[in-house]
C-alpha cells in the first residue's frame, strides 16, 4: 500500500493543529499520544472525564496513585492549576459546549460526519459504551484519529457506517496516516495528503468522490 | 446532638433489603467503597439493583458482590474491561439484568433524581441504538431524547473524610460519582478514610454538604496515605508493591 506517516507522526500534526489555551479531551488508545506532542509551554488543557483539567503525564512507578487516573484507568499526574470535579460537572463541560476539541478514535466515519466508534454489533459481544457518545457531540469541534483502512483493507471513511452509530454528523475533521480530511456538506475533503497519498488514490482507494482542498491549504 | 457516624461497615448496612436499588461509586477501582461492599456481602440481601459506572474489577469490590450471585441487574456505562471477567461471566450466562447508559447520561440521570428533576431531554445518544422507542424533541433546531431520573435506596460512597454531619470532601479523581450519588439515595452512607472533628473542614472545601448523608464510618487510611499525604508504594489497583526496602 502506498506509504503514509507512523501514528506518532500523525499524533504530532493532530498535535499542532490544536490552538494554545484549548481545553481538549483525548479518547482512549490512540489519541492519547496526542499529549505527547503537545507544546509543554502552550497551556494546552487536558480533560479527563472521569473528573480532572489538566491532566499531566504517566508518574514515575513509585508515584503511581491509585486516586488519579484517566479516563482509560492509566496512573496520571495533575499539572499546577488543575482541578477535580464529580461525573455530572465533567459531562456538562463536554454536553454543555464547553470543551474545545476532543481526539478519538473511529470504527468507521461517514460523509456526513456520522461516527462509528463504540460497538462492532458482533453476536454475543458485550456492550459498552462508556462515554463515547457524549464525547462525539461533547466538544466545538470533534477530530477522528484513525487509520484510512482496516487491517482486512476495508476503507474506515465510508458514505454510510455499516456500524451501530455514536453520533450522528458530529466529526468535523479526520486524520489518517494517508491525509487530513474536513467533513464539508456530505463530502470529504482532502486538506493535506501525507506520504506517497495523492487525492486521486486516497478518492479510488476509499471509492467516494473527495474534494480536492488541498490548494487551499497549500496558498 | 446530631451526630451521623456508625460504629461499623457492618452497623452502616445492616438494614439493606432484599431487592434494593444500590449506587455504588466508583470509576474503576478509584472512589470504590470497597468496605461497605463487602459489609453488604457479608449482610447478604439479594436480587439487588446496582447503579455504578462499570461491573467490576478483579475480584474485589463490586466484582465480588457480583460472583456472590446478589446482583439482578446492573445500570452501568462501561460494564466490558480487561478486569471484568466476573460480569463477562454472569452476562455471557444470562444471569444478570444490563442496562447499558452512556457515561453522561448516566451521570446526569443520577444528579436529575437528586434534584428533583422529573425528566430531561439530552442530544447524547440521538440516532444511536441506545435512544431507539424513546420520546425525542427538537429544541433549539437540535434533535434531544427523553431521560428519566435514576433514584435509588441506597447510595454507598468513599470519602477522604468526613465529619459527623455527615460533610465530605474527596480525593483527585476518586471523587467521580460520589457526590451525585449522595444526593440521589433514600439512604447514603459514606466510608471516610478518617471521621474528623466537626468544625475541621473547612466549609470552603467541603463538596458534598451533610445534608446528603446519612451515615458515615470511618474506616481508616488508604494504603497510599499517611496522615493525609501521599507516600505512594503501590501499583493502580493500590496494591502494595514491592520495593527494595521491603525485601527480606
Amino acid at each position: 500500500m502506498t506509504a503514509g506517516i507512523d501514528r506518532r507522526e500523525l499524533a504530532a500534526r493532530i498535535a499542532g493543529s490544536i490552538p494554545e489555551g484549548s481545553y481538549v479531551n483525548l479518547g482512549i488508545g490512540a489519541p492519547t499520544l496526542v499529549a505527547d506532542y503537545l507544546p509543554r509551554d502552550a497551556d494546552v488543557i487536558l480533560h479527563t472525564e472521569n473528573g480532572l483539567l489538566g491532566m499531566g503525564g504517566a508518574p514515575s512507578a513509585d508515584l503511581v496513585d491509585p486516586d488519579l487516573i484517566n479516563a482509560g484507568k492509566q496512573p496520571v499526574t495533575a499539572v499546577p492549576g488543575a482541578s477535580y470535579f464529580h461525573h455530572a460537572d465533567s459531562f456538562a463541560m463536554m454536553r454543555g459546549g464547553h470543551l474545545d476539541v476532543c481526539v478519538l478514535g473511529a470504527y468507521q466515519v461517514s460523509e456526513r460526519g456520522d461516527l462509528a466508534n463504540w460497538s462492532t454489533g458482533a453476536p454475543g459481544a458485550i456492550p459498552a459504551v462508556g462515554g463515547a457518545m457524549d464525547l462525539a457531540l461533547g466538544a466545538k469541534e470533534v477530530i477522528v484519529m484513525t487509520d484510512l483502512l482496516t487491517k482486512e483493507g476495508e476503507p474506515k471513511l465510508v458514505a454510510d457506517c455499516t456500524y451501530p452509530l455514536t453520533g450522528v454528523a458530529c466529526v468535523s475533521r479526520v486524520f489518517t496516516g494517508h491525509a487530513e480530511f474536513r467533513v464539508l456538506e456530505g463530502r470529504f475533503a482532502v486538506v493535506e495528503t501525507y506520504g506517497e497519498a495523492t487525492v486521486e488514490w486516497l478518492a479510488n482507494t476509499l471509492g467516494l468522490t473527495l474534494i480536492d482542498a488541498t490548494k487551499e491549504h497549500a496558498s | 446532638m446530631l451526630d451521623k457516624t456508625v460504629e461499623s461497615v457492618e452497623d452502616a448496612v445492616a438494614d439493606v433489603r432484599d431487592g434494593a436499588t444500590v449506587m455504588i461509586s466508583g470509576f474503576g477501582r478509584a472512589g470504590q467503597p470497597v468496605e461497605l461492599i463487602d459489609a453488604l456481602i457479608a449482610q447478604g440481601a439479594t436480587h439487588l439493583t446496582i447503579v455504578n459506572n462499570n461491573a467490576g474489577n478483579g475480584d474485589v469490590g463490586l466484582a465480588a458482590l457480583l460472583a456472590a450471585g446478589r446482583v439482578r441487574r446492573i445500570i452501568c456505562s462501561f460494564p466490558r474491561q480487561h478486569d471484568s471477567w466476573v460480569f463477562d461471566d454472569l452476562y455471557r450466562g444470562g444471569r444478570i439484568e444490563l442496562e447499558l447508559v452512556p457515561q453522561g447520561t448516566l451521570a446526569e440521570r443520577i444528579r436529575a433524581a437528586g434534584a428533583g428533576i422529573g425528566a430531561f431531554f439530552s442530544p447524547t445518544g440521538v440516532g444511536t441504538a441506545l435512544a431507539e422507542g424513546r420520546e425525542h424533541r427538537e429544541l433549539n433546531g437540535r434533535m434531544h431524547v427523553i431521560e428519566y431520573p435514576i433514584h435509588a435506596d441506597l447510595a454507598l460512597i468513599a470519602a477522604l473524610a468526613a465529619d459527623r454531619w455527615g460533610n465530605l470532601v474527596f480525593r483527585e479523581t476518586a471523587r467521580n460519582f460520589g457526590p451525585i450519588m449522595a444526593t440521589a439515595a433514600r439512604v447514603t452512607i459514606a466510608q471516610a478514610d478518617a471521621v474528623v472533628p466537626l468544625g475541621s473542614l473547612d466549609p470552603e472545601s467541603i463538596v458534598t454538604p451533610g445534608i446528603f448523608v446519612n451515615r458515615v464510618v470511618e474506616v481508616g487510611e488508604r494504603a497510599w496515605l499517611r496522615d493525609g499525604a501521599f507516600i505512594g508504594g503501590v501499583d493502580v489497583d493500590g496494591v502494595p508493591v514491592e520495593t527494595e526496602g521491603t525485601q527480606s
